[in-house]
């Protein structure tokens, strides 16, 4: 054996390396059958990031298929509820650079609720059959009315509406929504110290 | 002597405690109106039980608690309620809230009210059913309900139960004054919460800067031995709850914890004695101690005040110089905030109204860049590293402020205090914890919104999964029926009724058509089909269709011919007779 592979180095080393690869080859195909991821993770994790307004202004119809696209390769750049909180983390999440938001999809616009003028409302459940998260409640011929915890805002049911009864109202800061906010940053003239002033004036 | 043990950091600020003590309680009176907002403490906020335009008796319940964590509200005093409506209200937004407003008719009539005989009769369920109706929020600051608080979790015992005398804030001698003058009551409320909780031991504790109030104490506590005051060098904030129980204890919370974790739980004096009023006497929580200080006022000093009593009432009996005061704070100058309407009143957590000179409380001057010198870690009572909490603040970078435990940050402005930066460090923590709250919130509502979509997304597909199943049935069914029918050598049920159905028809027309033409027109329509019927034979002869479909049309033929020699024959008779 060992005078065999002194004699034929060469044959020695291919049969070495076709046997270990065979074996690992057919565990590694074992193991992609086996162990198979299901769904796409890589998707799951995008739709975990994405503010599920299930709005659609990214060109996709909801947010599941729009992290499913961004899985794919399409921007990240296009939902414009998410803003560039949304963006940032998705461009940390993909390990790309993070892009303004693509205008042609929307602006980020303050958060706002839909709201409907009851009476006004012919009961149509055209709004109702609109709505991504059933946040709307009413029967045919009965006045219609929008769960507002549930409201994401989307826009959605503005557009069916025969009698443009919808109103999407900002939602009002109130004692639970207020916080405190950061301090101003420090105006720059602040930062001039009583040497910098002379220099300036002196360049001046 | 207690062995007591020291927290990290805390600093030394100009007390300014003496201004306020040189007289004793005084009673602010009725004010012309009361405004009580319905939030008043953490949680739910009530809901009012009274319309505008009732009567309403002192201590008689307007507002009810809505849910669990939550309290009551009573009227402070008698009169009618003139509106429920949003007022300003003590709170740093300055944004108004819901109050219930109460005109006073200053007759003061009680609603009856009874307390118990003896407490130690009652079972804790009872008392704290008392005390829930007592409407008693936390009166130290915060406003938790002290019934939840001290129902605690169960199956857990309280081995230490603290009573929190501490008033470590400038300025601030609501507690100090309780002290003085009602030590007695206190301990008796004191022993209301031990027969409660029935704790191992209990500690009274406060600094060594309130020599009356220990003394008073002392001597009410020389007679009942059941509480063990203790007294620790002054330092800010020892007042903090978990910095009490280390002080006491040597014993640290959990972070993210509460004192019931470690079998403490912790009331403050104010509330012991809140205590002792609802169960001994069933008076509910309708007035507190507050002080009113500041170089702004001629003579600071501390009232016993009803809740809702506009601030400006305190101010006017304590002669506020309104010239000489830019800004009011409500609490003290290290965690107070700044009121922007001194209409707003006084509630359950009003413990000093600070009315200060600019030169005595200047406006904090412009922030410098952080030069890191570590005087804000040193001075943490938390032991968090402020400085670095800072820029990750400034950064946004939520993740790194919640791995520096920002959340145990208790807001005590002693970093802000020693920066030699004037940077307002605190409102950088309180502004980032406010977005990462928002944050969860956020994420829960879109976890929920996902969730709502998918469900709905899987119902429109079983929907149409369904719709199609019954198309599909209906087809089939259809099938069959028409292979059964054909199967039977009869022509099509369907076809064969319609057919029946006409013919009816036709031969009611025929037989009540008194005029010929009706019965000619029947005739017509016969003849006709016959034709066609023996066209489409003819058809089926030709192009040599099934066999079955043939004698089907035959037979269909057939009939139509007896059918209409039968109306000819019918037709002849009428017009022969």
């Amino acid at each position: 054996m060992m005078a065999w592979v002194t004699d034929y180095p060469l044959l020695a080393a291919l049969l070495a390396l076709v046997g270990l690869g065979a074996p690992f080859g057919a565990l590694l195909g074992f193991a992609a059958v086996r162990f198979r991821a299901e769904g796409n993770p890589i998707a799951d994790e995008i739709n975990a990031i994405l503010p599920q307004t299930q709005c659609g202004q990214c060109g996709f119809p909801g947010c599941r298929p729009y992290a499913e696209a961004i899985a794919g390769g399409e921007a990240i750049n296009k939902c414009p509820p998410g803003g560039e909180a949304t963006i940032q983390a998705l461009a940390d999440l993909l390990d790309v650079e993070a892009p303004p938001l693509d205008a042609e999809h929307g602006e980020e616009k303050v958060k706002t609720v839909a709201y409907i003028r009851e009476d006004e409302c012919i009961g149509c459940t055209k709004c109702i059959q609109a709505c991504p998260v059933d946040a709307i409640l009413g029967a045919a011929k009965q006045m219609h009315t929008v769960i507002a915890s549930e409201c994401t805002g989307c826009d959605l049911c503005v557009e069916p509406c025969p009698v443009d009864c919808i109103d999407m109202l900002p939602l009002e800061e109130s004692l639970q929504t207020w916080h405190w906010q950061l301090p101003a940053p420090r105006s720059n003239n602040l930062e001039i110290i009583a040497t910098d002033s002379v220099t300036a004036e002196r360049a001046a | 002597m207690r062995r007591v043990y020291d927290f990290h950091g805390g600093i030394h600020p100009a007390e300014n405690k003496h201004q306020s003590v040189r007289s004793g309680i005084r009673s602010a009176g009725v004010p012309a109106q009361l405004i009580l907002p319905l939030s008043q403490h953490i949680g739910a906020a009530a809901r009012p039980v009274v319309t505008v335009g009732d009567y309403v008796l002192k201590g008689q319940v307007i507002a009810e608690a809505a849910g669990h964590v939550s309290a009551t509200l009573h009227a402070p005093s008698s009169g009618r309620i003139s509106g429920i409506e949003d007022r300003p209200i003590p709170h740093p937004s300055g944004l108004p809230a819901p109050c219930i407003v109460i005109d006073c008719d200053q007759q003061d009539l009680w609603t009856p009210h009874q307390g118990v005989a003896d407490y130690r009769d009652c079972d804790a369920s009872e008392l704290l059913e008392l005390i829930s109706s007592a409407g008693i929020a936390g009166m130290g600051g915060a406003g938790f309900p002290t019934a939840v608080k001290l129902m605690g979790k169960p199956g857990r015992s309280v081995k230490t139960l603290i009573i929190n005398g501490t008033e470590c804030e400038p300025y601030i001698t609501a507690d100090d004054i309780l002290m003085r003058e009602r030590a007695a009551d206190i301990l008796e409320g004191v022993a209301i919460l031990q027969h409660i909780l029935q704790p191992e031991e209990t500690l009274l504790g406060l600094e060594d800067n309130k020599p009356e109030a220990i003394a008073a104490l002392r001597e009410a506590s020389a007679s009942a031995s059941h509480v063990e005051i203790v007294t620790f060098p002054t330092k800010y904030p020892s007042g903090g709850e978990k910095q009490l129980i280390e002080i006491l204890t040597g014993k640290q919370v959990p972070a993210g914890g509460l004192p019931g974790d470690i079998g403490i739980v912790c009331q403050n004096v104010g509330t012991a004695v809140a205590v002792r009023d609802a169960v001994i006497y069933g008076k509910p929580l309708i007035s507190r101690i507050t002080t009113v200080t500041g170089d702004a006022v001629a003579t600071p000093q501390n009232f016993e005040v009803l809740l809702g009593t506009p601030m400006q009432h305190l101010l006017d009996l304590a002669g506020l110089q309104p010239e000489r005061c830019e800004r009011l704070v409500m609490g003290g100058p290290m965690m107070g905030f700044t009121v922007t309407n001194p209409q707003a009143p006084i509630v359950k957590t009003t413990n000093c109204i600070l009315a200060p000179t600019t030169t005595e409380l200047p406006p904090p001057p412009p922030a410098q860049p952080c030069i890191r010198c570590g005087l804000c870690a040193e001075a943490c009572p938390a032991s968090l590293l402020p400085q670095q909490l800072f820029w990750f603040a400034q950064g946004k970078e939520f993740e790194k402020l919640e791995q520096h435990n920002l959340f145990d940050c208790i807001e005590c402005g002693a970093c802000s205090w020693v920066c030699p930066s004037h940077i307002p460090l605190v409102q950088y923590y309180r502004a980032s914890k406010a977005d990462i709250l928002q944050q969860r919130r956020d994420h829960a509502k879109s976890e929920q919104a996902r969730e709502r979509f998918e469900a709905r997304q899987t119902r429109r597909a079983q929907e149409d999964e369904e719709r199609e199943a019954k198309r599909a049935a209906r087809k089939a069914a259809a099938e069959k029926r028409t292979q059964l029918a054909t199967q039977e050598g009869g022509e099509d049920p369907i076809q064969a009724a319609i057919d029946r159905a006409k013919a009816k028809k036709a031969a009611q027309q025929a037989g009540t058509g008194t005029e010929p033409a009706a019965a000619a027109s029947a005739l017509d329509t016969l003849r006709q089909k016959l034709e066609k019927a023996e066209q489409r034979l003819a058809q089926s002869h030709a192009s040599g269709e099934d066999a079955k479909i043939v004698t089907a049309l035959e037979a269909s033929a057939e009939r139509l011919r007896g059918k209409l020699t039968e109306a000819e024959s019918a037709a002849s008779e009428a017009g022969a007779s």
